[in-house]
């Protein structure tokens, strides 16, 4: 039953637990429990809105920054990463293989403000080695959600 | 010229699916909600989209085999093997068409002497009756209840069977109610048949709908493949419908008379569509139908949801256990289907179809389709609320 409370509020954070206990035919006080303790144990870390900022008024920039780091003895990436993410204009880290250690995403409003933050904050930390910063340029799908809706209910209204 | 007279009378006295005169009111309806689509509302998955389109830069624009494209058939033997337990030789026993549909009026065609009586239960999709009837044979209703799930029963059968009964079409699940045939409806249907020449023609489009337990196929019971007809296609299990790809797999004469007429009158089912079915059983095949099953979860989902929500209104549901229809009462209201539905649309503008356009018995009921977004579900319950609420303080 978790994985499929899970699998309905990925999809839509809005629906209720009575909407959930109908559409799984479970009972509504034990999918409430669930979900408590879901949120207790931070399965469910936050429920989040996505949102096109194309759309709106603000001034948005996103940039993917690869950065190579040495790792340090006994703590290996953590440290370094921690010191990375605790910056409020990083959205995301993750230890990646290949060609570059950390995969950063950056936010801010104009590119200048994501340059200033790499030459000024990212970049002269001690275990960084080098930065590469991509500045992303439009947003096709995120989340799993294609940004444009492009596929229209284009069925007859009534059909056999 | 007196067309009335010249066109052919067999034609002339079928009547116009019911279904139509609501799609011109709608049609032309701003903000109207439509809980009468009979297709589902996901898109084809792109993986199969994505297959024809590369078909296409290949040029594979050609005719194929009359019977469909070999490695199709054999994809779909395996299919039917895999899903269920049914066993059919790719080369000579599975026929592709345009459609389930036209699988339909093939087998019709292929098994009806004018005269011939056709079994049909009642409610069902709007095409059996007319087909039978072009077919040159005579339709012959059976009616399904409510109290009894809309299920088939042998006593009911029984009391239809004459001397004339060629054939009993078995649509299941079913198309508008919803109704299912687990293995024990279906043990006692055979059992009637068992003995005597009756055909079962078996419209098993919705098979993967399922929401009790898997589907059986009528064709897997002990002696039935030989006198039954197994039809299927794309449309509702991959969402499929605009593609026009079914099948029908059987006994190899059946269906080489099938092909019969659908080598002079189709010659075969688009390359591309075939091309297209083809991605869609391979990866099946290969992911463990997940597509599908994602599908099927969403519908079972929103399945619960509109019958909870008729059933709170006094709308009173049985449970569908297949498909995607739910099939409330409307009697309460005092209303017949069609008031109904005008009523609905008029005030409220939510379409659903009369139970009536599926034959007289479904006189008192309304389908309601549930292949629409929850948000759509909800926003039209809220609208039907408010209509019941109006019309029984009135």
């Amino acid at each position: 039953m978790v994985e499929e409370i899970l699998d309905i509020l990925v999809e839509n954070a809005k629906v209720t637990a009575d909407e959930i206990a109908v559409m799984l035919n479970q009972d509504v006080v034990e999918v409430r429990t669930q979900i408590r303790k879901l949120e207790q144990d931070r399965v469910i870390v936050r429920y989040h809105t996505l949102v096109n900022w194309e759309k709106t008024n603000r001034e948005y920039v996103t940039a993917l920054i690869e950065v190579k780091v040495i790792p340090q003895r006994d703590q290996g990436f953590d440290a370094i990463a921690e010191r990375i993410y605790r910056f409020a204009e990083v959205s995301s880290v993750y230890l990646m293989s290949g060609a570059y250690d950390l995969s950063v995403m950056v936010e801010g409003r104009t590119m200048k403000e994501v340059a200033l933050f790499v030459a000024q904050k990212l970049s002269p930390l001690d275990s960084v080695l080098s930065t590469a910063t991509h500045f992303v340029l439009k947003k096709y799908k995120a989340d799993g959600v294609i940004m444009e809706d492009i596929e229209k209910d284009d069925r007859l209204v009534v059909t056999p | 010229m007196n067309y009335r007279q010249l066109l052919s009378q067999r034609i002339q006295q079928v009547p116009p699916s019911g279904i139509r005169k609501f799609f011109d009111i709608v049609s032309d309806m701003k903000d109207a909600i439509s809980l009468g689509v009979g297709e589902p509302d996901f898109v084809t998955p792109w993986n199969i989209r994505e297959a024809c389109i590369y078909s296409l830069e290949k040029g594979h624009t050609h005719y194929t085999s009359n019977w469909g494209l070999l490695e199709l058939r054999e994809e779909i033997a395996l299919y039917l093997e895999h899903r269920f337990s049914t066993s059919y030789h790719p080369a000579s026993e599975i026929v592709v068409t345009v459609g389930a549909s036209e699988a339909i009026d093939l087998a019709l065609r292929c098994l009806l002497e004018p005269g011939d009586e056709v079994l049909v239960p009642e409610p069902s999709y709007v095409s059996y009756m007319p087909n039978v009837v072009f077919a040159g044979g005579e339709a012959v209703g059976i009616t399904t209840k409510a109290e009894e799930q809309f299920r088939l029963k042998p006593e009911a059968v029984l009391a239809k069977i004459t001397p004339k009964t060629k054939a009993l079409i078995l649509p299941y699940p079913n198309n508008p109610t919803g109704a299912i045939m687990e293995r024990a409806d279906l043990e006692a249907i055979a059992e009637v048949l068992r003995g005597t020449d009756i055909l079962v023609v078996s419209d098993e489009i919705y098979a993967e709908l399922s929401y009790h337990g898997k589907h059986v196929s009528f064709a897997s019971l002990p002696g039935m493949r030989e006198r039954t007809i197994v039809i299927n296609g794309f449309s509702k299990a991959f969402a499929m419908t605009g593609w026009r790809l079914g099948y029908a797999a059987g006994p190899e004469e059946i269906i080489q008379t099938m092909v019969k007429i659908h080598q002079y009158t189709m010659l075969c089912a688009p390359i591309m569509s075939q091309m297209a079915g083809l991605e869609a059983l391979k990866s099946g095949f290969t992911d463990g139908y997940s597509q599908v099953e994602k599908m099927a979860k969403q519908y079972n989902q929103r399945r619960r949801i509109i019958v909870d929500a008729f059933n709170g209104l006094g709308l009173e549901c049985f449970e569908p256990l297949g498909a995607f229809y739910c099939f409330p009462s409307i009697q309460r209201t005092g209303m017949t289907s069609d008031e109904f539905c005008e009523a609905l649309l008029a005030e409220q503008k939510v379409a659903v179809v009369p139970g009536t356009a599926f034959g007289p018995s479904g006189e008192g009921f309304v389908r309601c389709s549930y292949a629409s977004s929850i948000e759509k579900i909800q926003e039209a319950i809220k609208r039907i609320k408010i209509f019941m609420e109006y019309h029984l303080n009135a």
